[in-house]
């Protein structure tokens, strides 16, 4: 296995810790407001993630930087394709951010509230652009032979893109309320139960309906043959899992298994691109791939070792972080203001 | 405007915004994790009010300036996507390694600190705290690594038309870096000093028996004193080292047209940029050599002797960048920079042999002088970035080459448009924040406390 392949699995890794970690942070952002019935219940609901969220986030900036480090070419082509959709991303990620330092400083009900439905759309704006941004990946985009591309922001709103977004969407927003059925008692921990259970039936068939219509608009599931491979069908086995869990009221299987849905369901998407990174719609030879749009080996052996070395060092003390934090959060802790 | 030019009206919007939020950060966190120190070894309640006040203030700071911050990170790709091609084997290194190494360590502890004061000990809260300083100014260095390698590329060579690494301890060992770096760390430091010290003046003069004023007060000047003056310091071998390397820099911050020896210093030009002519200059014989080289002879290259030594180095071309815009900003951020170490200095005057008796006159500049870092701060980096000019890497990328061309100039002009309403705004209630707090001083952390029985 050489350098490049490493580096695209351990891309992959990245997407994976941030969507698993950011997913349930944005799922609790676009509950926030229906769930937190009142002020004392709005806050217990951001304590949740409180301490974690913007550790969470770090894990884009990793991946990006990891992009921008191992596939110069891949960052470049990408970031300047997803223009306007990254710049909406960009203010979504501004405003949460900033909503979340200051929505508990002032007592006052309208400026809580209206941070509140910023911290909304902040989460369900990124939520959704995941969706479509995978989506359009793995379609393919018009990129000419120069790795530029060359369509508009109009060309990422296809209906199968659409679909994705939706489909992230969902996934997130029940990954969030399963994590809130782990973090909060009394009757927010009811109302959450019951949002997930009401949740996951939509989820599970715009997922079905995203891998359906990824036969029809993508050669990625195409590529599998009949046997689709392991792969996405431990992926769908856990979300259909995810339902029983729920049911019988166990909600940490429930949410080990929407772990591993998002974790599967990433790979398959990045194990269909392979060894591509951005698929030519316009001409397949002018796709980039992990091979024309890399860095020297020599920055990617640099980057393996500083990877080896402190990858597993931030695991650590994230998840000692979780550890530190594993109460559930009441209405009659000591909320942090 | 084309997109070149709305590209960089835009970089210089988002990264001057974001430079507000940055040096606040690097000095805050350091500040907080010296007085949680003095807490955990004294006990005074005292220094944990301060911890917890100066804590809310830098919150408020921290939020806009990471969020600010991932615009940095992402509009290389967006709007410079031909820079990130020739470059990224290198600048790409920096960058990921600064999210690996540096933001994770200062926003998982961040989170710690911020919600773990009941939950952890008080000397592992202190560590957490500490970490998270540590973990923001080792993003200066990484950020700084990245910048470094523009003004002066070092251990790299080209390859069908981009740089490739050749030596990354190179990087990590560039001259550029060590410079620029304490510099950057120091000003952190003096303008946290600043704010601070604006804010406990305030207080002072509405009460002033406060306990928690008069320390951070105190704690301000001699941590602005070393700050300002290490500023100085450090800026003084820069400014040798830009002789050095970016010759050109230095000739344009002075409006130097032609080479002297001994050279001179201008302490006030007016000149023609089109002509590259003085029409009024008053200057000190022998001062810039001496800048240059600690003595006062010694040649110092001009203008229009680089620009010819260039043509011929990279071919016809224009490789001067602004003058007047050098010229300017650059005495901007000395002439702020001095003005802070006065002001500090009669600060030290007032709190030590005055015993906070200061007079009113006293009181109205430092509710002024907190813009001086600020505008040091801004000015410093508008200097830096367009001294390079025409290049992007020196010496080895040129602006124009350098951005994308998958953009169109209207979505630059709507992004750019954007991002200064949206940072605009956010303004706002930023200072509203501050200013509250500010106002209600220790009792705007009543919430806190009635939420946090003391250990």
């Amino acid at each position: 296995m050489d350098l490049n392949i490493i580096w695209f699995i351990l891309v992959t890794v990245l997407f994976i810790g941030f969507f698993f970690l950011e997913g349930f942070d944005y799922g609790v952002g676009i509950l926030l407001p229906f769930l937190g019935k009142d002020d004392k219940a709005r806050r217990v609901i951001i304590n949740t993630i409180g301490p974690h969220w913007d550790g969470n986030e770090v894990w884009l900036l990793t991946a990006g930087g990891a992009i921008f480090a191992a596939f110069p070419h891949w960052y470049a082509t990408m970031f300047s394709g997803f223009y306007l959709a990254l710049f909406l991303m960009l203010v979504a990620i501004i405003v949460r951010a900033v909503s979340f330092e200051f929505r508990s400083k002032d007592e006052n009900s309208k400026w809580r509230n209206t941070w509140d439905w910023i911290i909304f759309f902040g989460s369900a704006v990124p939520a959704l652009l995941w969706g479509v941004a995978l989506a359009n990946l793995i379609r393919g985009l018009p990129i000419d032979e120069t790795m530029t591309y060359t369509g508009g922001f109009f060309n990422l709103l296809n209906p199968y893109a659409i679909v994705g977004g939706v489909a992230s969407f969902l996934l997130f927003t029940l990954h969030g309320a399963i994590f809130l059925t782990l973090k909060t008692t009394d009757d927010i921990l009811e109302s959450a139960k019951a949002t997930a259970r009401k949740l996951w039936l939509p989820s599970t068939i715009v997922l079905l309906l995203f891998v359906v219509y990824s036969y029809i608009e993508t050669d990625v599931i195409a590529g599998f043959g009949i046997n689709p491979g392991v792969v996405p069908i431990v992926a769908l086995l856990a979300i259909l899992s995810v339902g029983y869990f729920l049911k019988v009221k166990r909600e940490g299987w429930a949410f080990i298994m929407m772990g591993i849905t998002i974790a599967f369901s990433t790979i398959s998407i990045f194990s269909g691109l392979f060894p591509r990174v951005m698929v030519s719609s316009t001409n397949p030879d002018w796709s980039l791939t992990i091979y024309n749009a890399s860095s020297s080996d020599y920055t990617l052996g640099v980057m393996s070792i500083v990877a080896l070395i402190f990858v597993p060092i931030v695991l650590i003390y994230q998840s000692w972080t979780y550890w530190v934090f594993r109460k559930r959060i009441s209405r009659k802790s000591e909320l942090e203001y | 405007m084309d997109v070149l030019a709305l590209a960089r009206w835009q970089f210089a919007i988002t990264t001057v915004y974001h430079f507000l939020f940055v040096p606040l950060t690097l000095g805050f966190t350091l500040a907080l994790a010296l007085m949680e120190t003095q807490y955990v070894r004294t006990g005074d309640e005292k220094y944990k009010k301060m911890v917890l006040f100066w804590g809310k203030m830098f919150l408020v700071n921290f939020a806009i300036g990471v969020a600010t911050g991932i615009v940095q990170e992402f509009q290389f790709g967006m709007n410079w996507s031909e820079y990130s091609r020739f470059v990224g084997d290198i600048f790409g290194v920096p960058l990921a390694i600064e999210a690996l190494l540096a933001f994770f360590l200062e926003s998982t502890f961040l989170g710690i600190w911020i919600f773990g004061w009941e939950k952890l000990s008080k000397k592992m809260h202190l560590a957490a705290i500490w970490l998270v300083a540590i973990g923001s100014n080792l993003s200066a260095i990484w950020i700084l690594i990245a910048n470094s390698f523009m003004q002066q590329p070092v251990g790299y060579h080209l390859v069908n038309g981009r740089a490739e690494m050749t030596d990354f301890f190179a990087l990590l060992t560039s001259g550029h870096v060590w410079v620029q770096f304490p510099h950057v760390f120091f000003a952190g430091i003096s303008t946290t000093a600043f704010f601070i010290l604006t804010v406990s003046i305030y207080q002072l003069n509405k009460n002033k028996n406060q306990e928690v004023f008069k320390s951070s007060f105190k704690f301000a000047i001699v941590y602005g004193i070393i700050g300002t003056i290490f500023v100085a310091i450090i800026g003084h071998s820069q400014a040798q080292y830009m002789v050095k390397v970016q010759p050109m820099k230095m000739a344009a911050a002075e409006a130097l047209w032609e080479s002297e020896n001994p050279a001179s210093m201008s302490l006030f030009t007016i000149g023609d940029e089109t002509k590259r002519e003085d029409v009024f200059a008053l200057k000190i014989p022998g001062a810039l050599s001496f800048l240059a080289y600690n003595k006062f002879d010694g040649e110092v290259k001009g203008i229009k002797n680089l620009q010819a030594e260039y043509e011929v180095k990279y071919g016809p071309g224009n490789y001067v960048p602004p003058v007047a815009i050098s010229y300017w900003t650059f005495r901007m951020m000395v002439g702020a920079g001095a003005a802070m170490f006065f002001v500090l200095l009669i600060g030290w005057w007032v709190a030590y042999k005055k015993n906070f008796d200061f007079s009113p006159i006293f009181y109205k500049i430092l509710l002024f002088g907190v813009s001086l870092p600020f505008i040091a701060n801004a000015t410093g980096w508008i200097f830096t970035e367009m001294g390079r000019q025409p290049w992007t890497v020196f010496g080895l990328f040129r602006i124009e080459d350098s951005v994308s061309k998958a953009t169109t100039a209207g979505e630059v002009l709507f992004t750019t448009i954007g991002y200064t309403v949206l940072y605009g705004i956010l303004l706002i209630p930023t200072v509203y924040l501050w200013r509250k707090f500010a106002i209600k001083g220790v009792d705007a952390m009543n919430i806190h406390e009635s939420n946090h029985s003391e250990n």
